[in-house]
């Protein structure tokens, strides 16, 4: 089986968000970037799927030179080659625009199988894994908690809300979008760290796939949102806060 | 401005989510001056588009198949495109829930328009429309307008709007049309085999008056039995975050949020919960919420009615000390 898994970088959970005036985006300089999460969930899925059915896995992402740490990371865990879609402003794409882009970049590799995280821990669009899939002609089936190789395709479980989940099937070519928590991601180990450094990157322009320009959608601005809620901070010592907080929910809010 | 509203149902029951979109319809429309029309799509569902039809709306489209009686994302974008080719509304309007993340990007670019989902609230300035969403787990929040021409694809947050505000019909029904839908077997590509639950919840979350809930901010699963303690102590029940359960320190059925359950005890005293926006939509009805948080720019203190800015491992067992000593 050969699985393409999308893996996009953002910035690191307890990164301070500062916002560029006048920009849709935050400033760079000093704060950390990772892995989205949702995303390790996928690429671990596309490594068990290697593991038990053999053929390749390629880790893809998008954006500037940075993310390239995000592909050596996979090629750590286990992934066996990366493709590096280069665009320094990759943060004003649209996503449809920015679909359109991984489409026609990995259009060429025929993946029997492409996996994506559920959606992304910065812009949280929650749309390129459907997309990809309505772009390249292929079925898909979102939020998966469990694949199972049956003849011709894939029988998977699919969540559904409050508890619910559904067995759906369908034939390979195919896009699956990966819910948190269906597996337990590995680490990379000092070998698959060793390994990862004779894996080959390529690079791919993403101005040279011809992708045109054409927005659907523009982020006017970002801003930290205001409060619809007062909220009272209850401060002091340890003793102080659990004495004045213990009042408050007995008399004020009378919860207690 | 012309809108068409797609209204959700599993097995001819109501996803009452379509009801809050409803409203913002509604509300929508008056601004912009123009028509709400509602679909509903799916087979035997002709009571729900009767049931509609008594709701302030200049139309109901229904769209019937044998084909539609399970939801797939081919058979429910390819019946989606029919109804938006002869309704030719400005804007669709979806509420965002699992099903519709599963197939409106697709049914937006099938059209090669944009979709802008999961938002919380729109503006309406000097004849535009602008929509709110949140961004970075809702640390920020996006205003967003679409560029090119319409149709625009649009989806709404469980609990941006007010459900109970949809309006009934003033004078009497809306008209329901019937819409044919042409679909075959063979352009359906996935196939639905049967909804279940887990095995059956040990738990109803939904009836605790109190919940302690715990998030990240716990750090080891030993760490849990503090939060327990606490529950007790109140008289509650200790619930979580996604990744909690995902790590398997709390089984899934304490989960809070979209993907778990979604609750309104009258007290939420939140642990370590950053406040990502899946956690908030399941919680953010609760009478009163508070929430101790080491970071103070964390978005549950935007929801919170009492907030700690420190360590909940100094904090919680100063609670449960003073707990104790009151009630001995």
């Amino acid at each position: 089986m050969k699985i393409g898994v999308c893996v996009k970088q953002v910035p690191a959970k307890d990164a301070p968000l500062a916002i560029v005036d006048g920009s849709a985006w935050i400033r760079e300089a000093d704060i950390g970037f990772e892995t989205n999460e949702p995303d390790t969930y996928a690429l671990e899925e596309a490594l068990r799927l290697k593991e038990k059915h053999n053929g390749e896995v390629v880790a893809i992402s998008m954006g500037p030179e940075r993310v390239k740490q995000t592909i050596k990371e996979a090629l750590a865990k286990g992934a066996d080659r990366g493709i590096h879609i280069f665009d320094a402003e990759f943060f004003k794409l649209d996503p449809l625009s920015s679909a359109r882009s991984l489409a026609a970049a990995i259009q060429p590799e025929n993946f029997d199988l492409i996996l994506t995280g559920l959606q992304s821990d910065d812009q949280g669009f929650g749309q390129t894994g459907v997309l990809l899939a309505e772009i390249l002609g292929r079925p898909h089936a979102t939020i998966i908690m469990a694949i199972e190789a049956i003849d011709g395709g894939l029988k998977l479980k699919r969540e559904l809300e409050a508890g619910w989940f559904q067995w759906v099937e369908l034939a390979l070519p195919a896009v699956l979008t990966i819910q948190s928590g269906i597996n337990k991601p590995r680490y990379a180990t000092l070998k698959g760290i060793m390994a990862a450094k004779k894996k080959e990157i390529a690079t791919i322009e993403r101005k040279s796939l011809g992708v045109p320009d054409s927005p659907t959608q523009h982020i006017e601005r970002i801003y930290i949102p205001q409060k619809n809620k007062k909220t009272e901070f209850i401060t002091g010592q340890p003793k102080e806060i659990a004495a004045k907080l213990i009042e408050k929910l007995k008399h004020e809010a009378r919860v207690l | 401005m012309k809108i068409l509203l797609i209204t959700e149902q599993r097995e001819a029951k109501w996803n009452n989510v379509s009801f809050e979109t409803l409203a913002a319809a509604q509300q929508m429309v008056q601004q912009t001056s123009g028509t709400v029309a509602a679909a509903v799509i799916g087979a035997g569902v002709s009571s729900l588009a009767d049931e509609l039809a008594g709701f302030q709306l200049d139309e109901v489209l229904l769209a019937e198949h044998d084909l539609l009686g399970k939801y797939t994302p081919d058979g429910f974008s390819i019946a989606l495109g029919h109804i938006i080719d002869l309704a030719k509304p400005d804007l669709v309007l979806l509420p965002h829930t699992y099903q519709v993340r599963d197939f409106a990007p697709k049914l937006a670019a099938s059209m090669g328009q944009g979709m802008i989902g999961d938002c919380i609230a729109y503006r309406y300035e000097n004849g535009r429309l602008i929509f709110v969403r949140q961004m970075f787990q809702g640390r920020t929040a996006a205003d967003i307008v679409f560029t090119g021409d319409p149709p625009w694809v649009v989806s709404f947050q469980a609990g941006a709007f007010r459900a109970d505000l949809a309006a009934k019909h003033p004078s009497g029904r809306a008209p329901v049309k019937p819409i044919a839908v042409e679909l075959t077997p063979e352009q359906i590509r996935t196939k639905p085999l049967e909804l279940f639950r887990e095995a059956k919840q040990s738990v109803d979350l939904t009836q605790a008056p109190i919940l302690v809930s715990v998030g990240r901010g716990i750090k080891a699963p030993e760490n849990i039995a503090l939060a327990e303690k606490l529950a007790k102590l109140m008289g509650g029940e200790v619930s979580a975050s996604r990744p909690i359960c995902d790590e398997g320190w709390l089984p899934m059925d304490r989960q809070i949020g979209s993907s778990g359950q979604t609750v309104a005890p009258k007290l939420y005293l939140a642990l370590g919960i950053s406040g990502a926006i899946q956690h908030v939509v399941g919680m953010k009805a609760s009478r009163t919420i508070a929430a101790i948080n080491k970071d103070q720019k964390a978005p549950i203190f935007e929801v919170a009615d009492y907030g700690v800015v420190g360590d909940l491992f100094e904090i919680v067992p100063a609670l449960i000390e003073q707990l104790e000593k009151s009630q001995q």
